[in-house]
């Protein structure tokens, strides 16, 4: 088995060219011939094609039990993303420790920031007497090392199917002096099997107001003229949020976003860590309660939190991950309607430049079909805004989609002659729609990165546009809302849409006909 | 090199100064973990395979993270159904980059995530009954799936189910081997319960209800790799070379594995193991019950290897020795090369490490073949006999942090400043902001394989390339 080492100190090749040269090849192949007793290449190619057929779709969706590649996580994903918004806070998760692992993993990988949070640790003899010990050590641990303003906690499964209860054992706590008796511990109960993180985000903010403007019914609080929002879950937000402060500024509103992960999540490099940066300040969240209204961007992330804020007295409204044209004109006429100030001039003009460049591209997305799939807001403001563009949606896919969602869904559908064809999956997974991309094919798939499967499988070009987005880097630094963020994601989809069709005309002699310089 | 690192630096001083910020309880039980290695500890003078402490960003994973994650996920042509919740498979999908060929969602698995997604409703009445239903309706979808096994999450051991009741069902119905895994997250002190937990299941439901492939024929030169996940093609940049000493490796564990590889293993004539952390239980069952040796080698960086391939050609015939230096001097110009292209560039550069149960020792000889010292290593998962394998690695002085703290980390590369920190996904951020060079060397940073010939060239250019890029001159504006 002699064979010419590829390998080479000039150009030094990985796996990407390392196991595509001979001797790699063989060795697959005598790996796979001699050892592994796999079936038979035609077996193999018969059952690949079933998988594709309209009877393997029949079958998949007769599940009722197994979920395959879901569009959601669980419950304390979300609430840590919500707390680490706020100002100096240090997620605690109290449970088993290898979920804080996966979490903080999973939102490094998207953003490409540290992600701090810690656990309590809990291991066998806590699943038996309980964690109240971890949260009295863990707190005094989290406090002395890390220093933070606020300490959220949360649970994982563990400690919800034990049953541990999060206030008692934070007031045992303090009484012992883990951290200071007026130091603020807001919690949430976030267990994983309910709901999903949109859940978890909810819970977690609505835990922060009840911490900050307290549990009694105060309905006459005295309210000023500032407004709260609540952006929600969003893979974006590092780049939404400072959007809508930019908005917001043009304005001239006193905007309060409740949970703003904009800084945390993108700290310089500069030669100095910070463990902690911007987020919504302590006294700016207590002062909120006085705001004149909340906003909530995504209305599936913050149910709870909505109806509690409406028990204090104030106005609140709910979108559905707001883009493109008339998802933005809502949100800003709603805005001016709020504060009683004009929508600003350069906020029309940059209307205006958006609807521009959409004239200037529409040739390309009229009547292109797509699969959308993501969290239930992100999938309506998405499919309202590539209905706009003259596209249409006919695949609408969440895993954490409810029958409601479906409906309403549907009715954004039914308002525009361009949804037609489309048709929600409310509760489905990847593995649903790979079955529909399949038997139902569309031109574009939006989604995050797991989406990349769907495309290798079906070979339908992939647009990421929300989370988790891991294999491409620093989108997420850009706004997605807002008319500056709708152009954002225009380019992105013109991009793909211009890419695509290069890759598909590139023959030499045989399809570059088409291969217009000029598109 | 000198025989010995950190010279003239306060290590010790800085330990005691890091130690102090804990409170008194914490304090105590975390000076355990730390020591700064001196020439006669055995065990590099550090406690370990102990309980995080709360509340302090220990970097470990779970038991379950260890089973489905490390040892089961990457058995290709099995479904490992991520047996609770959604979060945990969620979280662990495709996360790994334990690569493998084969047509995915048809005869392989690997990058797909199967859960039984429990509801409020399942941890109330137990779950085995849609545990039925999610066997019956894998197996239906997937007809070519050759085993399943189960990953339990939290709540399986909380709410008694019983798991192996319905795997012994469905092993019968279906005529595969249904595999039932306790690997809740909460059992055991990190990932490392897990992988005992994941050998066990091996041994207890593959090797005793199932037998070797009928018309496998035996060679004298049969031998396995245990403990090798792929990442990158790791198992692959180590396979070529055994292939090309003239051995037959009849079994991959786990990287590009399959479930008829672990039945084959008994036939083997000895079992070489890379990550003995994870992996050794095994090898030390198969020694005992079918008589199979076990070796540990190590395919990092040359002199290793080189060390590596004698030491294994040393248990068969004269052919498999003089093939054995035949392969060491065949690949040798390659190895000059590389380091006569990229030892100038690394020289003397000083490495902090800090990865889960192997790596911290090694890699470290990896290190030493680029001119790069290592200041400081230290593991997630080791224990006491990882410790003792790690002393004759590294070198006197070295820091030695066990399940080290972010907080802990963090202050000892801010005052040793390396050349670069080589830990995981959690970590790079933090130490790039710092103005740090950074590997990820769980993962090898997108990038690999680092086994083998082949693997050191890429390990040498990502080291390079990390060190010596211009970013790092750029961190502080001139105003």
């Amino acid at each position: 088995m002699s064979h010419p080492v590829s390998q080479s100190a000039d150009k030094v090749i990985d796996h990407f060219t390392l196991f595509r040269q001979p001797e790699y090849k063989e060795l697959f192949e005598r790996k796979k011939t001699e050892f592994e007793y796999g079936h038979s290449d035609e077996e193999v190619a018969r059952v690949s094609a079933w998988t594709k057929t309209e009877e393997y779709k029949e079958k998949n969706f007769a599940r009722e039990a197994v979920v395959i590649n879901p569009t959601k996580a669980c419950q304390p994903i979300g609430a840590m993303f919500a707390a680490q918004g706020f100002e100096g806070t240090l997620p605690f998760v109290h449970g088993s420790q290898g979920c804080v692992a996966y979490y903080r993993t999973h939102l490094t990988r998207h953003f490409k920031e540290p992600n701090s949070a810690v656990s309590s640790s809990m291991t066998e003899d806590a699943a038996v007497f309980g964690g109240l010990n971890n949260m009295i050590d863990g707190l005094a641990n989290a406090y002395a090392l890390y220093k933070p303003k606020m300490i959220a906690v949360m649970t994982t499964c563990m400690a919800e199917v034990i049953g541990d209860d999060l206030s008692g054992f934070i007031s045992n706590a303090k009484n012992k002096e883990s951290v200071p008796a007026d130091f603020p511990v807001p919690f949430a109960h976030t267990p994983a099997f309910v709901g999903s993180h949109i859940v978890g985000y909810d819970n977690m903010i609505k835990g922060v107001l009840t911490h900050f403007w307290g549990t009694s019914e105060n309905f006459d609080t005295p309210k000023n003229e500032t407004i709260n929002l609540i952006p929600g879950f969003d893979g974006f937000a590092v780049g939404n949020n400072r959007e809508l402060k930019r908005i917001a500024g043009l304005f001239g509103i006193q905007l309060t976003i409740l949970s703003d992960v904009s800084d945390n999540f993108d700290t310089p490099a500069d030669g100095e860590y910070r463990m902690y940066d911007g987020g919504t300040p302590l006294e700016a969240t207590k002062e909120a309660v006085h705001a004149k209204a909340t906003i909530s961007m995504q209305e599936y992330c913050t149910p709870q939190s909505l109806q509690f804020i409406k028990e204090k007295g104030q106005q609140v409204a709910k979108y559905n991950y707001p883009m493109g044209v008339t998802g933005t004109d809502e949100l800003l006429m709603k805005l001016a309607e709020l504060s009683g100030k004009p929508v600003p001039a350069e906020l029309k003009l940059e209307r205006g430049r958006l609807v521009d460049a959409i004239a200037d591209s529409h040739t390309h997305l009229h009547g292109k079909r797509f699969a959308v799939y993501g969290d239930p807001d992100f999938c309506l403001g998405m499919s309202k805004f590539l209905m706009e563009l003259g596209a249409e949606p006919v695949h609408i896919l969440s895993t954490s989609g409810s029958k409601k969602w479906e409906k309403q869904v549907q009715k954004v559908l039914d308002g525009s002659p361009f949804g037609k064809s489309g048709k929600a999956y409310g509760g489905k997974d990847l593995w649903h729609l790979r079955s529909l991309l399949f038997t139902d094919k569309v031109d574009y798939i939006i989604g995050n990165s797991y989406g990349k499967y769907l495309e290798r499988d079906t070979k339908i070009p992939l647009i990421r546009l929300t989370y988790p987005i891991f294999d491409r880097h620093h989108h997420h630094r850009y706004p997605t809302w807002g008319y500056q963020g709708a152009l954002n994601v225009l380019v992105r989809i013109l991009d793909r849409i211009f890419e695509d069709m290069d890759a598909n005309t590139n023959i030499v002699g045989e399809t570059d006909y088409s291969f217009d310089l000029v598109r | 090199m000198s025989l010995s690192v950190n010279e003239g630096v306060d290590v010790k001083g800085l330990v005691d100064k890091v130690l102090e910020a804990y409170p008194e309880k914490s304090r105590k039980r975390r000076a355990k973990h730390l020591n700064v290695l001196e020439a006669e500890a055995k065990d590099c003078g550090v406690k370990s395979n102990i309980k995080s402490i709360p509340g302090v960003m220990t970097i470990r994973g779970c038991a379950y993270a260890g089973s489905k994650g490390v040892v089961w996920g990457p058995i290709k042509d099995m479904i490992h159904i991520s047996h609770g919740p959604v979060g945990c498979g969620y979280y662990s999908w495709s996360g790994r980059r334990n690569y493998y060929v084969g047509d995915t969602g048809v005869d392989s698995w690997g990058t797909m995530h199967f859960t039984s997604d429990f509801q409020e409703k399942d941890i109330v009445f137990g779950g085995d009954k849609k545990l039925h239903k999610v066997i019956e309706e894998i197996n239906e979808l997937f007809p070519l799936v050759n085993g399943i096994s189960i990953q339990s999450e939290c709540p399986i051991g909380l709410i008694g189910d019983d798991i192996e009741a319905v795997a012994r069902a469905k092993s019968e119905e279906l005529g595969k081997p249904v595999v039932p895994v306790r690997c809740e997250g909460f059992r055991g002190v990190s990932q490392s319960l897990g992988h005992h937990i994941a050998n066990d299941v091996i041994r207890d439901w593959i090797f005793e209800k199932t037998e070797p492939k009928e018309g496998f024929v035996s060679t004298p030169y049969d031998v396995t790799i245990i403990g090798d996940y792929n990442i990158g093609g790791d198992a692959w940049a180590s396979r070529i070379l055994l292939e090309e000493i003239g051995l037959r490796v009849i079994a991959q564990w786990s990287g590009d594995g399959t479930l008829a590889e672990l039945e084959n293993t008994p036939k083997a004539k000895v079992n070489l193991i890379h990550c003995y952390r994870s992996m050794n239980y095994i090898a030390r069952h198969m020694e005992e019950k079918f008589g199979i040796p076990w070796m540990e080698y190590n395919f990092f960086g040359p002199s290793q290897i080189a060390e590596s391939l004698r030491k294994i050609a040393a248990l068969f015939d004269d052919t498999i020795k003089e093939n054995a230096e035949k392969v060491i001097a065949k690949y040798q110009p390659m190895v000059d090369a590389v380091i006569a292209k990229f030892k100038p560039r690394l020289e003397g550069k000083k490495v902090m490490i800090y990865v889960g149960g192997l790596r911290p020792r090694h890699v470290v000889d990896a290190y030493h073949d680029l001119g790069m010292e290592i200041v400081g290593t230290g593991y997630e998962f080791a224990h006491n006999d990882d410790y003792q394998r790690t002393q004759h690695y590294v070198k006197e002085g070295t820091l030695i942090y066990d399940d080290v703290t972010a907080f802990e980390l963090e202050k000892f590369v801010e005052v040793m400043r390396p050349d670069l920190v080589a830990s995981g996904i959690k970590e790079k951020y933090v130490f790039q902001k710092m103005g740090l060079p950074f590997r990820q060397m769980h993962s090898w940073d997108y990038s690999g394989p680092y086994h083998g010939y082949d693997g050191f060239a890429i390990f040498a250019r990502d080291m390079d390339l990390a060190i010596n890029n211009p970013v790092w001159g750029i961190m502080k504006a001139p105003f």
